[in-house]
């Protein structure tokens, strides 16, 4: 199956987001795979560092629905190693923050049965409302 | 004097907006104007006729050419003088085009007025315009080349067979360069010493190249036709005359290290031929590695020496000698791979960089193979290069292509070999080498997109796992290889840095030498005589360097070969009776050109002792020593400070009450031409600013700048090239130390410092040139005409208030 690329307005206006909220220009990167090589957790991500570092510079939003931005451990690796300057842990921070200021929270309390929200602990239930790393 | 003014119609181009007439009735009232004309087209044929007519039937001295850019038709009318026999230095253009008629396209009126200024200031400067003639200077027939690689050898030999005395400096034992060192080369595979050898067999044999090895450049002074060079000559304790390469004394020396040519691979005696193809063809002791030579500690290899050729009662010899001009051809170093400390190069035994490949490429095909070189061989692309963590931006421009020969050298040589190249992208761009990379394709070596991340050595069996994304599938491959070869970049070395402190010349971001300009004089250096051969101006393949040392070569001979070569007037003079021999200019001067010395004997003597003179070989007419000194003695011809005051008094000259006027002094190089470019694509800028050109920004000495204020200005703009493209060394500095001067006395005086503007430009800025312009007449114009009183304050006791 063919996926058409769109780079409208929209695209362009959620890589000038990132771009902004990173501090990093991310059409820099020239995809040579170095932070990929470099993650101790790629092999638990979805997509690898240097593909959300692809869809974020062709403003895909769809990578607001990847898994790999929640399983990064924050080591930094990839920013040390990166032979183009770029700080890519901070680029995860940028869509990081960017799901969390969509305020939606992760589970739908109203849909946990009454007794279980009674037997668990307060802070569990709490925690998990924006938990997205699982 | 009898001074004659043309004015040009240019074919409409002026006469369609300037009304011609205006001009010329203007022009027959000024003093000493005998004779205006006007001419459809003045740099015809008819048009340069009329001219040289004029000039001897009315015995005309100055002309003024009211008309195009002087940039444009500048020296076509400098030569229609010279016919006339008139020196084409009493010629001045007012450029009523480029700098008039265009910008002001739809203000006829303006236009009109400011052509009459503009030719008015041209008359004001041509008054005081002395009939000098064209320059020469005399030069000889001698060159030095810096460096014996593959670039210094072809430039030796280009200037030698051209008849040409050239010396050729090289620092080790041998010449031949990293490119002796090569296995093959890229995209014919020809082998690198085969087509080596015979060009430097012909620098030995050529008589006019004298070929100085294991010697250093330890000095160069002097100047473009008297370059005084001091090269030291290390001794090799050996005859290369008598030397018989019989290899007896290396089988007694005591002492093993490791051997440079072969990277460190294999080892060698203290005593040792350099590489196998030596030129001079001779056995050299390594005086650092042999036990000791004063006192002699061991001495076995001369004993052994049948011919007799070792000799320990040698010494370093100084050898002094001039030359015309210079080729830097000092090469390159790899980048040191320790720095990528990821990939574990100096530790893991089985990363090696591309050029320790090379040796064991050529010892192995020569069946003598170095170490084994296993089954499963990965190349690392962009080590040190494109980097910003080891702070090399740059691409070394060949390691694409070296990898892609090496990975097919090595699996043609036994197919069961699995070759892998990692890459971020291929760079294929010469002739041949796109298909050569097929080939290796082809011959089966894997290409993937990736960059290595890491290597992790294996303890036991010392192979290494490398770490890398494919990109292309976005798959992660941990993969165990037997040998990884660093594709290594090209760094500028240290030779290179003291070559270039020795003669002063600039460096690109990326370290290496600077070109004087990147697309039009790719080989020339900013210093007269100076040119780059090779890979001391940046990473490049073998036939890039033999074309570039070839051209530096022609460059010199351009220089040479006339015996003489030509230079403008524009040089700086002092007013001997009006100097005090304080030398306060002499440290000012960026190129060393002023020297004190004691006056003629038959001088007046009530003045100084000692008087500045300047060396004309060296002042390039800067104008930048003039603001230094306090007693007005120094000076520049054709643009000199009486000339430069009459053209802000003409330009103001027309000035009414409650106008502004803008004066922009504009460097010749840059902001001049820029100027005119703005003109040509006919974009508008403000009425009331008024162009003086100016050979540098640094002429415009801080008493200009007040004289200029005291006269009318109400603004001041001084444009300059950016620094680094600069012929002026310093410009920049002395423009802002100028600026810094004048702004002090404005502020004591309550002036808006915002009057006086200082850009640098390049001559593609249209629109900054406009803006900047237009930002400082609109500045004047709303702050108003600097008031009577605080003008007159600033023209009184100027080198008094400057001086103090």
């Amino acid at each position: 199956m063919i996926k058409k690329l769109v780079i409208s307005s929209k695209n362009v206006d959620f890589l000038n987001k990132i771009n902004e909220l990173s501090g990093e220009t991310i059409t820099l990167c020239d995809q040579c795979g170095t932070c990929s090589g470099s993650c101790p957790m790629v092999s638990e991500m979805d997509i690898t560092p240097s593909q959300m570092m692809r869809m974020v510079q062709l403003g895909q939003m769809e990578v607001m629905d990847t898994k790999a931005m929640w399983i990064c451990a924050s080591c930094f690796a990839c920013t040390v190693r990166c032979p183009r300057g770029l700080d890519l842990a901070k680029v995860a921070e940028a869509l990081r923050q960017v799901k969390l200021r969509e305020a939606i929270d992760h589970i739908d309390i109203k849909k946990i049965p009454e007794d279980e929200v009674r037997r668990l602990p307060q802070i569990a239930l709490v925690s998990s409302f924006r938990k997205f790393t699982g | 004097m009898r001074i004659g003014v043309y004015v040009c119609h240019c074919g409409g181009n002026i006469s369609e907006i300037v009304d011609i007439s205006k001009v010329v009735s203007f022009a027959e009232k000024q003093p000493d104007v005998v004779l205006v004309k006007d001419n459809p087209h003045m740099c015809s044929e008819v048009g340069q006729k009329l001219v040289i007519d004029d000039i001897k039937e009315h015995k005309l001295d100055k002309i003024v050419i009211a008309a195009c850019s002087p940039q444009f038709q500048g020296p076509t009318f400098m030569s229609t003088l010279e016919k006339a026999g008139l020196s084409p230095y009493v010629l001045e253009m007012a450029n009523i085009r480029e700098q008039c008629a265009w910008p002001h396209f739809d203000f006829p009126e303006e236009a009109t007025k400011k052509a009459n200024n503009l030719t008015n200031a041209a008359i004001a400067k041509v008054r005081l315009d002395e009939p000098l003639g064209k320059k020469t200077m005399p030069i000889g027939r001698r060159v030095l080349v810096i460096g014996g690689g593959i670039a210094g050898i072809q430039a030796a030999l280009d200037l030698g067979d051209a008849g040409f005395k050239v010396y050729l400096v090289e620092k080790e034992p041998t010449i031949g360069g990293k490119m002796s060192k090569l296995s093959r080369t890229f995209p014919t595979e020809d082998c690198a010493a085969c087509i080596l050898s015979p060009k430097m067999a012909d620098v030995l044999a050529n008589p006019n190249i004298t070929l100085l090895t294991y010697s250093e450049v330890e000095n160069i002074q002097g100047y473009l036709g008297n370059y005084e060079i001091t090269v030291k000559k290390n001794p090799t304790y050996v005859d290369p005359d008598k030397c018989t390469c019989c290899d007896d004394c290396t089988e007694v020396c005591p002492v093993v290290v490791p051997n440079e040519f072969e990277e460190g691979l294999t080892s060698r005696k203290a005593i040792y031929l350099p590489s196998p193809i030596a030129v001079p063809h001779s056995y050299v002791l390594d005086e650092q590695a042999c036990l000791g030579i004063f006192p002699l500690a061991c001495g076995k290899c001369q004993e052994v020496c049948d011919p007799g050729a070792i000799n320990f009662d040698v010494y370093p010899e100084e050898i002094k000698f001039t030359v015309d001009t210079i080729i830097v051809a000092t090469g390159y170093d790899i980048f040191d791979a320790t720095q990528k400390s990821v990939y574990g190069f100096g530790k893991y035994a089985n990363v090696i960089t591309a050029l320790d490949m090379e040796r064991m490429i050529v010892h192995a095909s020569e069946g003598n193979p170095i170490r084994p070189m296993g089954k499963r061989i990965a190349f690392i692309q962009c080590v040190g290069s494109r980097d910003e963590q080891v702070e090399n931006e740059n691409c070394s421009r060949i390691c694409c292509m070296y990898a892609t020969k090496l990975s097919q050298l090595l699996k043609r040589s036994d197919p069961t070999r699995d070759v892998y190249v990692f890459y971020t992208d291929l760079r294929a761009y010469g002739k041949g080498f796109e298909e050569y990379y097929k080939r290796a394709q082809r011959t089966g070596v894997k290409f993937i997109r990736g960059r290595v991340a890491e290597l992790i050595e294996d303890s036991q069996t010392r192979k290494l796992t490398l770490r890398v994304e494919d990109t292309l599938t976005r798959q992660i491959i941990e993969s165990e290889f037997d040998l990884v070869v660093l594709s290594v970049g090209l760094r500028p070395n240290e030779g290179t840095d003291r070559i270039a402190n020795l003669l002063r010349l600039a460096k690109s971001p990326d370290g290496f030498l600077q070109e004087a300009h990147p697309k039009f004089r790719p080989v020339d250096t900013l210093t007269d005589g100076v040119f780059l051969a090779g890979t001391v101006q940046g990473p490049k393949d073998i036939p890039d360097t033999v074309a570039q040392a070839s051209a530096a070569s022609a460059r010199a001979t351009r220089l040479m070969n006339r015996g003489e070569y030509d230079v403008e007037p524009v040089m700086a003079f002092v007013h001997e009776e009006s100097c005090d021999g304080c030398g306060l200019c002499v440290e000012q001067c960026p190129t060393n050109a002023i020297s004190l010395s004691s006056r003629d004997a038959n001088s007046d003597k009530s003045l100084s002792p000692k008087v500045a003179k300047i060396n004309e070989a060296l002042c390039k007419g800067c104008g930048s020593c003039i603001a230094y000194c306090p007693k007005d003695a120094l000076d520049l011809h054709c643009y000199s400070n009486d000339q430069l005051l009459a053209q802000i008094k003409a330009v103001l000259a027309d000035k009414k009450n409650g106008e502004v006027r803008v004066l922009v002094f504009a460097d010749d190089m840059t902001t001049y031409r820029l100027a005119d470019n703005v003109g040509v694509a006919k974009m508008s800028y403000s009425l009331n600013s008024r162009i003086i050109r100016v050979p540098s920004g640094s002429r415009v000495t801080p008493k200009l700048m007040l004289q200029a204020f005291a006269e009318g200005a109400d603004g001041i703009f001084i444009g300059e090239c950016e620094e680094k493209s600069s012929p002026y060394p310093h410009s920049v500095s002395t423009i802002k130390s100028n600026i810094s001067k004048v702004t002090h006395i404005l502020k004591e005086e309550g002036i808006d410092e915002k009057r006086l503007r200082f850009v640098q430009f390049v001559t593609v800025m249209l629109g900054g040139f406009v803006n900047n312009i237009n930002s400082l007449s609109d500045f004047t114009i709303k702050s108003g005409p600097i008031p009577a009183q605080k003008r007159k304050r600033l023209g009184e006791n100027i080198n008094e208030r400057l001086f103090k």
